[in-house]
């Protein structure tokens, strides 16, 4: 204030110019001016000297602990099986497949008959069956819990003529004690392709770019011939098992093979073709079944299968 | 089915070790669980007790001079069988065998046992870890080679093979070589089945009839008199034991060996114990009874086929002997039957009988009739080298079902191409199916004409031969292709799609997603107030639990009891939701299966903050989580009072899309939660029905609305109303004005200052117009109007 302000010492030097001559005028004039800057200047950088300090002062008293925990948002999170169950989908969708779903509770003709499997064949050891309590008037329909979803393969194809592609994800029930890798009740998930044309080679190339889509496509795969009434011939596909990767020795989760087993697969039965109507000179297909808590239990290393639906939050908050 | 590789050596050359022989079988549909070894015995060989004599200090003792072929060794010996001339299994002085005492395999060292040095040792079973038995030493046949190694001689491998049902064929020893044989380019030496017939006629020893043709399409029979039933010499057992089986005596054990061997199961009656030596093949009579093997006397019905003699039933058909003329000791006549049965009546019988043996087994699955004379023979000629005797002339052979011979099949290469997508040569083809036992004919240059071997009942089409044929060449030499027909024409399924969205959704809204079991309890359903005994729901007749046998009609007791099994871990907040099917009974119909998305909420709003309070989860939350999955959805609902006598009566709103009811929210009836045990209180619920909820979704993509250039002008409203008139119809009166594009209720108020009977709502209210800047004036003027009209509708004053 003393060098600046009105009546400041500069302001006045600089209003007491006009008494002088102009080379002093001149002179003076621009040492006042280059005074008054300079000492405009000084008071800005001390202003924002000054201001920076409150500013610290204040933000040092105004410290967070930063350590505190935040507003707390409560997320939700999806059933692992739901999640497997949408990957497996997405990826044969990419194939040319569409999703479909079948009734959990079926008759004998869909869930037996029209596979191939007719009362009293052997091959229904394979499906320890739960039987609902249901009297049909002409005493031929038996009622059950689908043990498989492959009766959709005799719904779909009844219901339209080639060409087929479709994946069908759902609830399976059997009758049988509960373990670590046992359950009664599961899920599945079921493909099916039919038209003039398909092959065997046509299932392995599908079942392989599903592995890798699925679990890396550094992944090797294995099919070997295995035993469905519904398939002639007859698939097992396998993976390398990423937990020793591929060696096998000493191995709990592929018990030494280096292979998991994944997929059951296979031509489509020509008697299953027939069974809905189908040429079978003409068409043929390729069917696939996959466990998608299995695929969960290898994926994230779960022991037993029985927390997937005891809905502990602890197990389910981990997915 | 478990087969020893020795006893496999029989019949084939195996070169490949065991773990690639059980690779390739595995590969090619035989599946190899596991291959157990027998032996690592190194420093162990046959020895032979030179002389035995007593240990000078210690009575129980005894000193022994072994020869092991090159040397002669002192060995004190404890095991009270050992004596001179004997050949034994010796374990030379730094060999590797169990000790009894720790179970562990260790070096054995020489040992100075009171007082003599023992060279060495005589085995046990125990030390061999062959088995439990250690009373005494194992005795080896007297031709057992002096001094060869007793990993030779004793040592084996066991191929434990997971057999699928179709692969009847791999259930027997000669089945398997014959596999072998194929996929490693062998050839299969069949046993000899001839042996002397030096007894009288079989005709005037027994008369035997087929009564009941229909379920047995041959019956052959052989007989062998002046035998004597003895243990089978250790051969026989030993390889018993090694597929699994138990040695019962000689005649038994060579049954069940040739069952093994061929598969064709066999039985041994007592022929002296056969009334009149008759036996005829007949459907039992009501009231036949019969006592069988396993001691349970069983009331035999006329669906059970059964061997009788004269008078009653002997055994059931292909299941299991009868008691009476069983094989015993001082038996000395043996009828031996080897006989094909119906496999669907063998597999009812068995099922109604709960028995299933080793004959059932394979009888359930429709053996071959051509393989029983030659497993007759072959169990004939066995019979005569262990139990000696003398056989017959001749065999009995009824063969009524001799008019249905193995079908010829025809496989063309172009089937084998549409099916494998990949050419190959007839020759090529043939060559797999002959080395498979199968007989093939050219046609022409594309066709085979084929027929399957007598141990195959598998083969019925031409595409069992495609597998055959590329099972054999290994699935591997097929190419892998991209799937090049055309991609079906499809459209998502609907509610599919919209259950997938909603899983987002109330994911979305923080709900944690359980999948529970359908099958519920009736305590389950009367908590929840949904028992009605007049319309139960879909039950099980052969559930798991007793008591869980119910298909759930509703996902109220899933949540409730996840909800209760999870209050055990802290004060919440708990938000659980599922989406599932429930399952309504229909007359002659299957149930049906509607979809439902339901959910509870309780416990502490949020996790446990030093920022927020602990308030309860309530209603309004269920509500909320409702109305954002529905504003997700596009579908705009009302929310109405209701009731449920699952719910609090005061707190219950159906939730209605014009007509259609889209569900319920509410919160359980403390009842309710009571039952359940559910410590947080209120617990809040909704329900949505998908069916409905897939209806009212609004058609067609969403519509732009253009935001307005003008800004909004905002006033507060407070109004007064009668506590009667519900906030849902105000606020619509508000919403329903021109200029009002935004109400917010930010305030509701009873108590002092207002008159009883009312309620103060306070509302934000956002005025727009998308034409001009709205005046002072405008605004007043909109508030005068909608203040009128709520006076005059439901009453409302402006609070002062
Ligand atoms: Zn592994």
């Amino acid at each position: 204030m003393a060098y600046l302000g009105r009546r400041g010492h500069l302001t006045l030097v600089l209003r007491n110019l006009a008494q002088l001559d102009m080379e002093q005028r001149r002179t003076a004039g621009a040492q006042a001016n280059q005074a008054k800057r300079t000492l405009e200047e000084a008071l800005a950088r001390r202003t924002q000297e000054l201001e920076d300090a409150r500013l610290a002062m204040s933000a040092t008293q105004e410290r967070l602990d930063v350590t505190l925990p935040g507003y707390p948002v409560t997320g939700g999170r999806l059933h692992p099986t739901t999640r497997i169950i949408r990957e497996v989908c997405e990826a044969f969708v990419a194939m040319g497949f569409s999703v479909v779903e079948g009734p959990e509770v079926e008759w004998d003709r869909y869930n037996f008959e029209l596979l191939n499997i007719p009362k009293g064949h052997p091959a229904r050891d394979m499906w320890n069956t739960l039987w609902v309590d249901y009297q049909d008037p002409a005493g031929q329909q038996s009622m059950l819990l689908r043990t498989h979803t492959s009766p959709m393969q005799a719904r779909v194809m009844e219901s339209q003529q080639p060409p087929v592609r479709v994946i069908v994800p759902g609830k399976v029930y059997r009758y049988e004690a509960t373990d670590a890798t046992h359950e009664w009740h599961f899920h599945q998930v079921e493909g099916l392709a039919v038209d003039d044309g398909i092959t065997f080679a046509d299932l392995k190339g599908t079942l392989y770019e599903f592995a890798r889509r699925m679990f890396g496509s550094e992944r090797k795969v294995r099919f070997r011939c295995d035993y469905f009434p519904f398939v002639e011939p007859g698939v097992d596909m396998s993976i390398d098992c990423f937990a020793c990767g591929g060696k096998g020795s000493g191995c709990r989760i592929c018990r030494d093979s280096g292979w998991i087993e994944i997929m059951g697969a296979g031509m489509v039965h020509p008697k299953v073709l027939a069974g809905v109507g189908y040429d079978t000179a003409k068409y043929t297909g390729f069917a696939f079944g996959l466990g998608p808590e299995r695929i969960a239990m290898l994926k994230y290393g779960i022991d037993d299968i029985r927390h997937f639906y005891a809905n502990d939050l602890r197990f389910l908050r981990q997915f | 089915m478990k087969i020893p590789m020795s006893w496999l050596r029989e019949y084939v050359n195996v070169d490949l070790p065991p773990a690639e022989l059980a690779h390739r079988l595995t590969m090619a549909g035989v599946e190899v669980g596991e291959v157990t070894s027998i032996g690592g015995w190194p420093g162990c060989v046959v020895g032979l007790v030179l002389a035995q004599g007593r240990h000078p200090n210690a009575d129980r003792l005894s000193l022994c001079r072994v020869s092991t072929g090159t040397q002669e060794l002192e060995v004190v010996c404890g095991a009270p069988n050992v004596a001179a001339g004997q050949k034994i299994c010796f374990a030379a002085v730094g060999a590797n065998v169990f000790n009894t005492h720790s179970g562990q395999k260790e070096t054995l060292k020489p040992a100075r046992i009171r007082g003599v040095v023992s060279n060495g040792m005589i085995c046990s079973s125990l030390e061999l870890g062959l088995g439990s038995d250690h009373d005494g030493i194992v005795v080896l046949p007297e031709d057992a080679p002096l001094g060869m190694p007793l990993d030779q001689y004793l040592g084996d491998t066991i191929l434990d093979l997971e057999v699928t049902p179709n692969r009847l064929d791999c259930l027997s020893v000669l089945g398997v070589a014959h596999e072998v044989a194929a996929l490693t380019g062998q050839t299969v030496r069949e046993p000899d089945l001839a042996y002397p017939e030096l007894g009288g006629p079989i005709a005037s020893a027994v008369n035997i009839s087929v009564a009941d043709p229909d379920l047995c399409p041959r019956y052959t029979a052989s007989v062998i008199q002046g035998l004597k039933v003895a243990p089978s010499p250790r051969w026989l057992q030993q390889r018993l034991e090694r597929a699994g089986l138990r040695p019962v005596n000689n005649v038994v054990d060579v049954t069940n060996y040739v069952m093994l061997e061929f598969n064709q199961p066999l039985h041994a009656f007592d022929l002296d114990r056969v009334r009149e030596h008759t036996v005829i093949v007949r459907r039992a009579r009501p009231g036949d009874t019969l006592a069988t093997l396993d001691g349970v006397t069983r009331q035999l019905n006329p669906e059970v086929l059964v061997i009788a003699d004269a008078r009653d039933p002997m055994g059931i058909g292909g299941i299991i002997g009868g008691a009476a003329s069983e094989i015993g000791a001082g038996t000395t006549s043996v009828l031996l039957e080897s006989a094909s049965f119906d496999s669907q009546n063998n597999r009812q019988t068995a099922q109604s009988f709960r028995l299933h043996t080793d004959a059932t087994l394979r009888f359930e699955k429709g053996l071959r009739p051509e393989l029983a004379p030659l497993a007759l023979r072959r169990a004939t000629q066995l019979i005569l080298q262990v139990a000696g005797g003398q056989a017959c002339q001749g065999v009995v052979d009824l063969y009524p079902g001799k008019d249905n011979p193995a079908p010829s099949l025809t496989l063309t290469m172009s089937r084998l191409k549409k099916v494998l997508g990949m050419e190959l040569p007839l020759p090529q083809v043939e060559r797999v199916l002959q080395s498979l036992g199968f007989a093939c004919q050219r046609r022409d240059p594309a066709t085979l004409q084929v027929t399957a071997p007598y141990w195959r009942s598998d083969i019925a089409l031409e595409e069992d031969l495609v597998e055959e044929v590329v099972r054999v060449m290994g699935y591997d030499t097929v190419p892998t292709t991209m799937l090049s027909t055309p991609i079906p024409y499809s459209q998502p399924v609907p509610i599919v799609t919209l259950r997938g969205r909603v899983q987002d959704a109330l994911v979305a809204a923080g709900m944690q997603e359980i999948i529970s079991y359908p099958l519920v309890t009736v305590a389950n359903l009367e908590k929840v107030r949904l028992w009605d005994p007049e319309r139960p729901p879909l039950s099980v007749t052969n559930p798991l639990n007793a008591e869980q046998r119910h298909l759930r009609p509703t996902l109220r007791a899933s949540l409730l009891n996840a909800l209760a099994a999870n209050q055990g871990g802290g004060d919440g907040p708990f938000r659980l939701f599922e989406a599932g099917r429930v399952f309504l009974p229909r007359d002659g119909q299957l149930p049906e299966e509607r979809e439902v998305a339901a959910g509870v909420l309780a416990g502490r709003r949020g996790e446990t903050s030093w920022l927020i309070g602990g308030d309860a989860l309530g209603f309004y939350d269920a509500k909320g989580v409702v109305e954002w999955l529905l504003q997700h959805l596009g579908v705009s609902a009302a929310f109405q009072p209701s009731d449920d006598p699952c719910l609090h009566p005061g707190r219950c709103a159906r939730v209605l899309a014009g007509e259609l009811e889209l569900g319920l929210v509410g919160e359980l009836h403390p009842a309710v939660c009571q039952r359940f045990d559910i410590r947080p209180q209120p617990v809040a619920f909704f329900e949505l029905y998908l069916a409905p909820l897939l209806q009212a979704l609004p058609q067609g993509e969403r519509r732009f609305r253009p935001i307005s250039r003008y800004p909004a002008a905002i006033r507060d409203l407070a109004l007064v109303v009668p506590a009667s008139v519900p906030e849902g119809e105000v606020h619509q009166m508000l919403a329903r004005h021109p200029l009002v594009v935004r109400v917010e209720l930010f305030d509701v108020y009873s108590g002092a200052g207002i008159p009883q009977g009312t309620r103060s709502l306070a509302f934000h209210l956002h005025l727009q117009s998308s034409e001009r800047t709205l005046t002072a004036e405008d605004a007043s003027q909109a508030l005068q109007e909608l203040l009128s009209s709520l006076e005059r509708k439901v009453g409302a004053t402006l609070r002062t």
